[in-house]
């Protein structure tokens, strides 16, 4: 096999350890502590949000309004809505200022 | 049996808008795959087998720059470190299925999956296997064709950008974040993991940034005091 295939399947068994691993660990211990479990409550706010603002650092106005919209649409609308209002907020922007 | 079926059809419905968001990176990674020196069938597998969005880009990125193998594998493994979070997170919500489902979800756990899983859990409803796999799977199919697909007509789209392509995936993941914004602490934590992102993302660079504001979040979250669950308003 070429050391291209054998990079990929070795990056895909580390993926998969950090998959099945938090849980392996983690359920070896009977009761969380409290601040444990404020730890993992926060996890997922946590987490998604260092894969978009980052984004921000790079983004033109279109970009940033595009994000604003779909905040403002996200308090109201479902899942769906958010998504189309901001990816039409960034496609009539790209057209009109780049 | 209908029951699944019909379970499995709502978590395939739910990953609609996942789809749509991350075709073009599939179609993009694809395409960057076999311009970094990978063949169609290569960049196939390793959406295949890693199933990952962020990390595969890393990983074909690095690759390109020829640096050691074992430095790719590395980075590929930072990138998705997050996992464990989820893992954690999810585990005890579906340590009651057979041992099999969990060792097979754990192989979908991806960001959108574990985001959505969360959101059930939110609701009050129980996660099932046929939800799952509904959700699962039909990410899992799209991501592996439309990536292969990437790789092999990736150079015939004309303007990704006028699409708006490359920034789908940051709207799907603020999305998601508001999404969250009942839970306790949520400003705070979004503040916190926002601003370390960013620090990490100037100073240490991608991919570390997605681990270390994370952390930030996360850590908040446990050195605030521990507010006691009451029952809110019961007397209103």
């Amino acid at each position: 096999m070429s050391t291209t295939v054998w990079i990929i399947l070795a990056g895909a068994v580390a993926t998969y350890l950090t998959r099945v691993g938090g849980h392996l660990v983690l359920s070896r211990f009977q009761r969380l502590h409290p601040r444990v479990e404020a730890g993992l409550n926060a996890v997922p706010a946590a987490v998604l949000t260092t894969l978009v603002a980052p984004a921000t650092l790079t983004a033109g106005p279109s970009e940033l309004a595009a994000l604003a919209v779909a905040a403002i649409v996200a308090l109201r609308g479902g899942m769906m809505t958010m998504f189309l209002a901001g990816a039409a907020t960034l496609i009539v922007l790209r057209h009109f200022i780049g | 049996m209908s029951d699944g079926l019909a379970q499995f059809s709502r978590g395939a419905r739910m990953s609609v808008p996942v789809v749509v968001a991350s075709a073009p990176f599939a179609v993009l990674f694809g395409a960057l795959a076999v311009d970094n020196g990978f063949t169609v069938a290569e960049a196939t597998l390793m959406s295949a087998t890693i199933f990952g969005g962020a990390s595969q880009l890393v990983g074909i990125e690095l690759f390109g720059q020829h640096v050691a193998p074992w430095l790719v594998v590395l980075s590929i493994f930072a990138v998705n470190f997050r996992h464990v979070l989820y893992s954690a997170a999810i585990g005890p919500h579906i340590a009651h299925w057979p041992w099999l489902q969990q060792a097979v979800a754990y192989f979908f756990l991806t960001d959108p999956q574990y985001a959505e899983a969360e959101r059930i859990r939110e609701q009050g409803r129980k996660i099932g296997f046929a939800w799952y796999m509904g959700m699962a799977l039909t990410l899992y199919v799209c991501w592996v064709v439309e990536s292969g697909l990437g790789a092999l007509f990736g150079k015939l789209i004309p303007n990704p950008h006028a699409l708006g392509l490359d920034f789908l995936l940051p709207i799907y993941f603020l999305g998601i974040v508001m999404s969250f914004r009942n839970r306790p602490r949520w400003l705070p934590i979004v503040i916190a993991s926002a601003a370390a992102s960013m620090i990490a993302y100037k100073t240490v660079g991608s991919p570390w940034h997605v681990s270390l504001g994370a952390l930030a979040g996360v850590l908040l979250a446990a050195a605030l005091p521990v507010r006691e669950s009451k029952p809110v308003e019961a007397s209103a």
